[in-house]
């Protein structure tokens, strides 16, 4: 059998392609982007970039409702702007397999929040499974295809980040032959598909007669698993805390839940009697835990281990020393050192180049509040630009601005969203800015791609996923067509030219918007333009304005200003992209322009 | 349940990934069940990154835990100091020559520490090696190729893998116009030790 290794998110991609999927759709997020761009390498399943996680959901719904296997993918908040969709697929059901899969973020390594995805499928009456490791997560996605079809319903296949960037060996399975004879016909079931209220209330009892049917097949579900060990304890868990659990309890007894929802109440009755002690070992939600509590069975869980973060052996053990199921003794020494906490912090940070920075200094040159959005655009309220004040969701940027308007503050003020976020979930907002009429003023950061998540196509940069040259949307077009009469296009990297556009858009009555166009620095094209720039020691008396627009390539030198006493600034030759932010900034000009 | 762990640390976007993919790769040649867990995502534009990789019969956690890790591969000085708590007693520390001030350093009042404070902060833990990536790399003809100088280096420590099967996973995972040059640097950091 031929083995590869592969990270989880690789694993879903090639358990789906084994599973024949025939439409895959999502919008990226970490940790879950990888998914689609390796599903792309497949030619025969089609895959693409939908603007959002919503139309990528009603796309893969769509797929299976004509008959093919379809799969729809995004990060844990992804099912927020979807659950519209998710609710009434599962109402509805399928005439093919649809699965979705969430890749939730505990500790939110790159999210904005940290919520437990499992909730929603118990909430909307689908069943959720969860692998361990890469292998279960190929596995599971054939697996999830089958109940879908069996139960006619929906399948949430969450992981986390640990399971989507983690790799492991995973043997490969055969492809499912997808060829048929002819185009299917569509089967119209007006009844099924068809959600008005009169539908709907016939069909509500159909779906919570499903769950009692998935509660009976999770009984005898192939990854529902028991490991019978010493039966003074009986750990039950699933997902990526399995493995944790494993290491630092070699001997306890296991029931790993490959579906967390819902339960199988036998099994886990039959494992509660044979053990002494039981515990659930999950990371995030006590959502395993609480479902046992309900089926009367004494357990412990959210008391030993912690609900907020993840969890990793080191966590696990030192909870369980704690509440005294492990003695402190014999388990490996922990902490030689603690790390020192004076070091250096080093968060994340707008790269060398980043055209974002220049909007940025010119929004603080003006004293603007800033509503941000999400995007790299987002790092820019770190030090020490800090110019963004507000972040919540994708797409809020422009509705909080709107709002702001609204309630009228002292300060002038401006909404900052990326060209991908604009598309995911900017455009309603700001149709309501120009309906509503507010004098907002939106800055499009357009870099020509979606840069946060790894540079994936977008509406906007001519391409699809799988490569296809595709219509280019017109940003300037768009936004005249919802009603807004000033639209100004400037270069990003010209900081004057931002801030002259700023004032004659803050300065006139009624909405307005600013694409402040310029490709990421990180980009191909732009990469090949990439020339260092350099500081002249002579005239640069140490005044450390450069430093203020937060650039990594601009740095102190060790070469003091004799009158100052302050260190002048240096370029990082291998950092700078030349980019000219800082030349523009210096008051003393001693700073080089690319053709100086 | 024996495994050796390797702990990779750098910048986001600077080779860690790759290195990680290659020290991967090898395990498995060797015939070890390996996992690997990385950071994708936000903390890759220029954060602290590491890579957690583990070699043994039968792996159940793809993370090292806290006092685990056998051997850190630093591709940033300061980085080295960030992960101490993640080494076991005795481990062994190799610590490129690259240096990536961070902004708090360029623009705030902080301190880049120097090499005496590193080796200070790490040898307390176990043994500690200073490469010099950045320059045998640039010897072999790129300093980007420092990550395989690290490898290199590390290859040391473990006399029972043949350079052989290193450099042609190296072969196997680096860029074709790349080879010679990531081959060269492996080489060059293999004699550096
Ligand atoms: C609902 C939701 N989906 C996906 C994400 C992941 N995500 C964060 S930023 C981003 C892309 C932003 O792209 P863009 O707006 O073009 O800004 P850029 O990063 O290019 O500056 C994505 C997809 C998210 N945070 N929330």
């Amino acid at each position: 059998m031929k083995q590869e290794f592969l990270s989880g998110d690789e694993a879903i991609a090639r358990g789906a392609f084994e599973a024949g999927v025939r439409v895959a759709a999502a919008y990226p997020g970490t940790p879950s982007t990888e998914i689609l761009e390796t599903l792309a390498h497949y030619q025969d399943v089609y895959s693409e970039w939908s603007p959002n996680e919503k139309v990528a959901l009603d796309v893969a719904v769509g797929a299976a409702y004509a008959g093919s296997r379809a799969m729809a993918v995004m990060k844990h908040v992804g099912l927020n702007v979807a659950a519209d969709t998710f609710f009434y697929a599962s109402i509805t059901g399928a005439e093919a397999g649809l699965v979705v899969v969430t890749a939730d973020d505990p500790d939110m390594h790159s999210s904005q929040n940290e919520q437990d995805n499992r909730h929603y499928a118990r909430f909307a009456r689908v069943p959720c499974v969860e692998p361990t490791d890469s292998q279960e997560a190929k596995d599971l996605v054939g697996a999830a295809f089958d109940i879908s079809e069996q139960f006619d319903t929906p399948v949430l296949l969450r992981i986390t980040t640990r399971i989507a960037h983690s790799s492991g060996l995973v043997a490969l399975g055969e492809p499912r032959s997808t060829e048929r004879d002819a185009p299917p016909e569509y089967r119209v079931d007006r009844a099924k598909y068809v959600m008005v209220p009169g539908n709907a209330r016939r069909r509500h009892p159909i779906i919570e007669d499903r769950v009692t049917q998935l509660q009976a097949f999770a009984e005898t579900f192939a990854y529902n698993r028991v490991e019978l060990g010493n039966t003074r304890l009986g750990i039950i868990t699933g997902g990526i805390a399995y493995q944790y659990a494993r290491e630092v309890f070699p001997d306890a007894s296991f029931l790993q839940l490959g579906m967390t929802y819902p339960l199988p109440e036998k099994l886990i009755r039959d494992f509660a009697n044979r053990v002494e002690q039981l515990i659930v070992i999950e990371e995030l939600d006590p959502f395993i835990e609480e479902q046992i509590r309900l089926l009367g069975i004494p357990v412990e869980g959210k008391s030993i281990f912690p609900l907020c973060g993840e969890l990793d052996q080191t966590i696990v053990r030192r909870s369980a020393i704690k509440a005294g199921l492990l003695d402190a003794s014999p388990s490996p020494p922990i902490e030689q050192k603690e790390q020192d906490s004076a070091l250096p912090g080093r968060p994340p940070l707008l790269c060398p180049g980043c055209p974002h920075r220049g909007v940025f200094v010119a929004t603080n040159k003006l004293k603007l509040v800033v509503s941000g959005d999400i995007g790299c655009y987002t790092l820019g309220f770190l030090p020490p630009l800090g110019a963004l004040h507000s972040c919540g969701c994708m797409g809020a940027s422009i509705g909080v601005a709107h709002g702001i308007s609204k309630a009228d503050i002292a300060q002038k003020h401006v909404a900052v969203i990326g060209d991908s976020t604009f598309f995911h979930s900017g455009i309603p907002a700001l149709l309501n800015v120009a309906y509503n009429q507010s004098d907002t003023v939106t800055i499009i950061l357009d870099n020509r791609t979606t840069a946060m998540t790894g540079h994936q196509e977008n509406p906007a940069t001519g391409k699809t996923l799988m490569g296809q040259p595709a219509h280019e949307v017109e940003i300037e077009d768009l936004v005249r067509s919802l009603g807004i009469p000033l639209v100004l296009t400037v270069d990003a990297y010209d900081v004057k030219a931002v801030e002259t556009a700023l004032r004659q858009c803050l300065d006139s009555e009624g909405p307005a918007v600013i694409v402040a166009r310029r490709e990421c620095a990180l980009l191909p094209e732009a990469r090949k333009q990439w020339v260092a720039l350099s500081i002249d020691a002579e005239r640069c008396n140490g005044c450390g304005l450069c430093f203020q627009i937060g650039c990594p390539a601009v740095i102190r030198s060790d070469v003091v200003d004799a009158k100052s006493g302050r260190a002048k600034a240096q370029i990082d030759v291998l950092l700078c992209t030349g980019c000219e932010i800082c030349a523009q900034v210096c008051a003393r000009k001693a700073i080089s322009f690319r053709d100086a | 349940m024996k495994s050796t762990n390797f702990l990779l640390v750098g910048v986001g976007g600077q080779g860690t990934l790759l290195a990680s993919g290659v020290l991967s790769a090898v395990g498995v040649r060797a015939g070890f069940d390996v996992k690997k867990a990385e950071v994708h995502g936000m903390a890759q534009r220029g954060g602290s990154v590491s890579s957690h990789i583990r070699w043994g019969e039968k792996i159940y956690s793809p993370l090292i835990g806290k006092g685990e890790a056998d051997f850190m591969i630093a591709l940033e000085k300061l980085e080295a100091l960030r992960y101490v708590d993640m080494l076991r007693a005795g481990a062994v520390s190799l610590i490129g020559d690259m240096r990536v001030p961070p902004l708090t350093v360029s623009s705030g009042g902080n301190a880049y520490p120097g090499d005496d404070e590193i080796r200070r902060g790490l040898s307390a833990v176990g043994d500690v090696r200073f490469v010099q990536s950045l320059r045998l790399a640039e010897e072999a003809g790129n300093v980007r190729a420092h990550n395989m100088v690290m490898l290199g280096a590390l290859s040391t420590f473990m006399p029972e893998i043949a350079p052989e099967l290193w450099l042609s996973v190296i072969e196997e995972l680096v860029p074709a116009r790349s080879i010679d040059v990531n081959r060269q640097a492996f080489q060059l950091g293999s004699q550096s030790c």
